[in-house]
């Protein structure tokens, strides 16, 4: 298992072929209280850098965007009834969805954990 | 005779002597037996004053006769019934809890929320504009068809265009038309684009725009100095790009001043330029789009040229075209005819006089009353008090930006002056404290906040835009205002996230109400009875 990280603040949690994607505790800080998510139906392909999903606070609406490419195998339904699960636990059950690998390569060029943490801060 | 030795004039009031006001902790401590403060009355719902059982029209019996409702008929709406009265002092109580342009500064960013004059109100109220049907003869309304005419040339000269399409009814609806435009134009050609390209200080209806139009939307970053990053733009562009949408000035307030430039490079490339007029006000007069290179910008008549937002009518976004891409305005339009008269052009004449429209954006013409609030407007400030709008507009603006850059943070300041539009961060606040509590703070001192945490590219934004019509003094209050809560903010004081404390409701729960939206009125006792509402509109 590893995990990486975009500039866009979606990580991605790789397990054998199948990547979980959501968006960063510092993402969720910045965004504020969240109030609706919309993530990807099962089935669904997307490529690396569209956009695969929508966070909306009560400051602002953003795209999530599919640090990497694959088909969708899940979308996380729990953040329908209680998007604060977001800002409760970003990194965890806060997932937006998972997706099977097209590309493992896609990962190369990704942060990893501790190279995000340090560019956060420079932000 | 007698020589005047005092030679300032008297003071009409030289004792200066006023009624005495209350006290803040007089008002908040003090109970009354209704809920009202004086003034101040307190509201309860229609459906906690109405009942079931009482109306203010009074209506005969319906006749017998057959139904056609298939079924659907309903005894009882279970709508509130109320007398006339009723009804009227609970729409103006409500009303006096609200703010409004006639109050005072009202500095929304990018919304150019000015003054309205009532001699635009006058006008728009002409019989002969006013109580006028879109499917009456044309012969009998050519006075209006001559103004919307009259206006179009207006809103061409200003900005130096080709053709004005004047249906849309406001600013994203023009926006949607020019992208129409530009899509019609392409096809013509035979170029299949697909890609628009809008930067981080466009307007937010832009990239919507845009995807609402069938366009794959790419953001343009910005410079450190909150423009267009040139270089970026450049390189993006090619022979998928469709479009470019650019905010002229841009929503952080600012010029671009590579505008020139950006429309040559995006030409050079085959592409139309797109300009979102919504900040118009900061150049009317001064600067003409077209010279910029610009193919299509709408222009919020109810921006820049007055009646703001609720100011008595919808809004109003017509769109000048540029040479390229006039031919494919939409119909219905006015225009005159030789032997002087004027006419809708339809589909019906359009294959003569404009076969290419891409076709209808609307029923009829547009915006009647808007029509003329703005071409009154126009003609009572005349070419040089237009400019003279921009000039003061940005004065205004440059003013705010300088009183307060020592106090909050201005991430653009050191870049020169300001257009229309001042803008602020966060940054230095005490931990905890953000825009929000500074807005809710100016409530308590009786301004309309400005505009919040927009644009995105600047963290926990304050975008203010006093617009022309505000006076000296005024701005100096506002000031004076806002300067002491950014001192409370950055000092952490915690009263400040009690705010408003004298707004006719306190701080609500935008969280909760956007998770557990209550969208409608859910009768708390089934004989209709009130019973008191609170769970329903639980949180606030």
């Amino acid at each position: 298992m590893s995990l990486y990280f975009t500039k866009e603040h979606e990580w991605v949690r790789v397990e054998g072929d199948v990547a979980t994607v959501g968006i960063s505790d510092h993402a969720q800080e910045a965004l504020g209280d969240i109030v609706f998510a919309e993530v990807p139906d099962a089935g669904r392909t997307v490529a690396k850098g569209d956009d695969a999903a929508v966070v909306e606070s009560v400051k602002a609406a953003s795209d999530v965007y599919a640090p990497v490419g694959g088909e969708v195998v899940e979308g996380n339904a729990a953040l329908a009834d209680d998007p604060s699960l977001i800002n409760r636990d970003p990194e965890g059950d806060g997932w937006f969805f998972k997706l099977k690998l097209s590309d493992p390569s896609e990962l190369e060029g990704l942060m990893d954990e501790a190279a995000y943490r340090e560019w956060v801060k420079t932000q | 005779m007698t020589v005047a030795t005092e030679t300032k004039p008297a003071s009409p009031n030289p004792s200066g002597w006023r009624p005495s006001a209350p006290v803040a902790g007089e008002v908040s401590s003090a109970p009354t037996v209704t809920g009202n403060r004086a003034l101040m009355l307190e509201e309860p719902l229609l459906f906690e004053i109405g009942s079931r059982d009482q109306t203010g029209v009074d209506f005969e019996p319906h006749s017998e006769g057959t139904s056609r409702m298939g079924g659907l008929e309903r005894d009882s709406l279970d709508l509130p019934g109320l007398s006339e009265p009723e009804a009227v002092r609970h729409y103006t109580r409500l009303s006096r809890q609200n703010y409004a342009i006639d109050l005072g500064l009202f500095p929304l960013g990018s919304c150019t929320m000015k003054h309205n004059p009532r001699l635009n109100e006058k006008m728009a109220r002409l019989p002969g504009f006013a109580d006028i049907h879109p499917l009456q003869p044309q012969e009998t309304v050519q006075g209006a068809l001559e103004l919307i005419n009259k206006l179009a040339f207006w809103l061409i000269d200003l900005t130096g265009m080709h053709g004005v399409a004047m249906s849309p009814k406001a600013g994203a609806h023009g926006e949607l038309c020019g992208l129409l435009c530009i899509r019609a134009a392409l096809e013509a050609r035979g170029d299949a684009r697909q890609v628009v390209l809008v930067p981080e200080s466009a307007h937010g209806t832009n990239p919507a725009t845009a995807a609402f139009c069938g366009y794959r939307v790419e953001n343009i970053p910005a410079t450190k100095t909150g423009r267009v990053d040139l270089e970026a733009l450049k390189a993006r562009l090619g022979p998928d790009v469709a479009a470019v949408m650019i905010t002229n000035p841009n929503t952080c307030g600012l010029f671009e001043p590579d505008m020139k430039a950006i429309s040559d490079a995006v030409h050079a490339a085959g592409a139309f330029v797109y300009c979102d007029g919504a900040n118009f006000n900061a150049i009317v007069g001064k600067v003409r789009p077209g010279d910029l290179g610009v193919d299509a910008m709408h222009i919020n008549l109810h921006k820049t040229f007055s009646t703001p937002h609720g100011g008595g009518g919808p809004g109003s976004g017509p769109v000048v075209l540029s040479e390229a891409l006039a031919p494919y305005g939409p119909l219905p339009f006015a225009a005159k005819y030789p032997d002087g008269s004027y006419k809708m052009v339809e589909e019906e004449t359009a294959g003569e006089e404009h076969p290419d429209a891409f076709g209808r954006m609307v029923a009829f013409h547009g915006q009647m009353g808007m029509f003329t609030r703005a071409l009154t407007y126009i003609l009572s400030h005349g070419a040089d008090g237009l400019a003279q709008v921009a000039e003061d507009s940005v004065l205004n603006a440059n003013y705010i930006l300088r009183s307060l850059e020592d106090v909050l943070d201005a991430p653009f300041a050191f870049s020169g002056p300001c257009m229309h539009e001042a803008i602020f961060s966060d940054k230095g606040f005490a931990e905890g404290f953000s825009t929000i509590d500074v807005a809710k703070a100016l409530i308590d001192e009786g301004f309309h906040p400005m505009t919040m945490y927009f644009p995105l590219v600047v963290h926990g934004a304050m975008l203010v835009e006093p617009t022309e019509t505000e006076s000296k003094a005024n701005l100096d209050q506002f000031i004076a205002a806002l300067r002491s809560i950014a001192e409370r903010a950055k000092a952490g004081d915690q009263a400040l996230k009690a705010a408003p404390i004298y707004a006719p409701r306190r701080r609500l729960d935008e969280t909760l109400a956007a998770r557990k939206p209550v969208l409608s009125y859910n009768n708390p006792a089934p004989d209709g009875s009130s019973t008191g509402l609170g769970a329903h509109f639980g949180g606030g």
